[in-house]
């Protein structure tokens, strides 16, 4: 089952390659820089996807306090901070090109770079608590806490000034760029998350063995 | 004081420094850059500014050899002319919105150290988009594109 799901991922990243470098053509006022487009939006869609999915899982772990919850919310935050990551790291080095500065404390890169330390303070407290039941009981705590914060990283361009600038797609009025485009994005998207979804499988599957282990 | 209190105590800094490092990080970039009309209203020679607005068409002058760049910038209301000595980001150009940090100067100009270039958040194909743009890409490979 989770093989299978790998295999798709796999088939989903070529399918998103093809349409990033093959495909979609090169974007008329920035050149080829733009394709950095392919990984930077689809990464920041499954960051939040993932994050929301770790929300979820802590209010049912919160509410039943079946150990599974836990550990699906643990692995989610864990692939999310990898995508998120990729999307920060992409878009500093598209930044450098186009904005002429790898990094300025604008709202958005503001707020994202709250929301991952957001996360990253999460698995720090699963590790300073001992206690496995304690530590699950915090963290879930944290990660319904830290959802809301996505919101106000999507908004961020259009509440205050920044350089960045506002959304293309995740907005209402429809997308400003053409479908070959935006298509690219979505393409990429289902491939990374398959793949998200494949590492979030595996990851919730050790840390379900690590705990038996445990006793 | 017992454990539960103890807690709660704790969990409660947590969240309140938490809350104030969100509100005062998104307070002092919610103002990331003022308007050339803010900043003719309030402006102090030598005091740091990020300053935002579009280039005006004809008013980009670039020197090469000594690196000045001296253009000017509007928000509608209010022009600022601005000097930097350095290369632009490859897309700033006149007709488009810049966020420029540096300082006013006593001198009537803003002295900018950093030129940033700010992109719209359209895309567009080429007009020959349907065509597939993997020949584009061969041809920047050789070194004939952009």
């Amino acid at each position: 089952m989770t093989r299978t799901l790998g295999w798709f991922a796999l088939a989903g990243l070529v399918a998103g390659l093809v349409m990033a470098f093959g495909i979609a053509p090169r974007e008329l006022t920035q050149g080829n820089v733009q394709r950095i487009m392919y990984i930077h939006v689809p990464a920041v869609w499954v960051a939040y996807l993932a994050f929301l999915v770790a929300c979820g899982a802590s209010i049912a772990y919160l509410f039943t306090r079946r150990t599974d919850g836990d550990q699906l919310a643990h692995a989610a935050v864990e692939v999310g901070l990898v995508f998120l990551g990729l999307n920060i790291a992409s878009g500093s080095i598209w930044g450098k090109p186009t904005w002429g500065t790898w990094w300025t404390w604008d709202a958005r890169i503001t707020s994202v770079s709250i929301v991952f330390l957001i996360y990253l303070g999460y698995l720090l407290l699963r590790q300073a608590v001992d206690d496995r039941e304690r530590a699950a009981r915090y963290a879930a705590v944290v990660a319904i806490i830290a959802a809301p914060n996505i919101f106000l990283v999507h908004q961020s361009v259009n509440w205050w000034r920044t350089l960045h600038q506002p959304a293309s797609l995740l907005k209402a009025g429809g997308a400003t760029m053409p479908a070959i485009l935006w298509v690219g994005i979505v393409v990429n998207f289902i491939g990374f998350g398959l793949l998200a979804a494949y590492f979030v499988a595996r990851r919730a599957a050790l840390l379900h063995r690590e705990a038996q282990a445990a006793g | 004081m017992n454990r539960r209190r103890k807690f709660l105590a704790g969990g409660a800094i947590i969240v309140a420094v938490l809350a104030y490092m969100i509100y005062a990080g998104v307070t002092q970039s919610a103002v990331y850059f003022v308007t050339p009309a803010e900043l003719r209203a309030t402006a102090v020679p030598g005091k740091a500014y990020r300053l935002g607005g579009m280039v005006v068409p004809g008013s980009l002058k670039w020197e090469a050899r000594a690196l000045d760049l001296s253009f000017t910038l509007s928000d509608g209301t209010a022009t600022v002319p601005v000097r930097h000595k350095g290369t632009p980001p490859d897309l700033f150009a006149e007709g488009r919105g810049a966020v420029v940090e540096g300082s006013w100067t006593a001198d009537g100009y803003f002295k900018a150290g950093l030129i940033m270039a700010k992109h719209s958040e359209e895309y567009k194909a080429p007009h020959d988009g349907t065509q597939a743009g993997y020949q584009e890409l061969i041809k920047t490979l050789r070194g004939d594109g952009r």
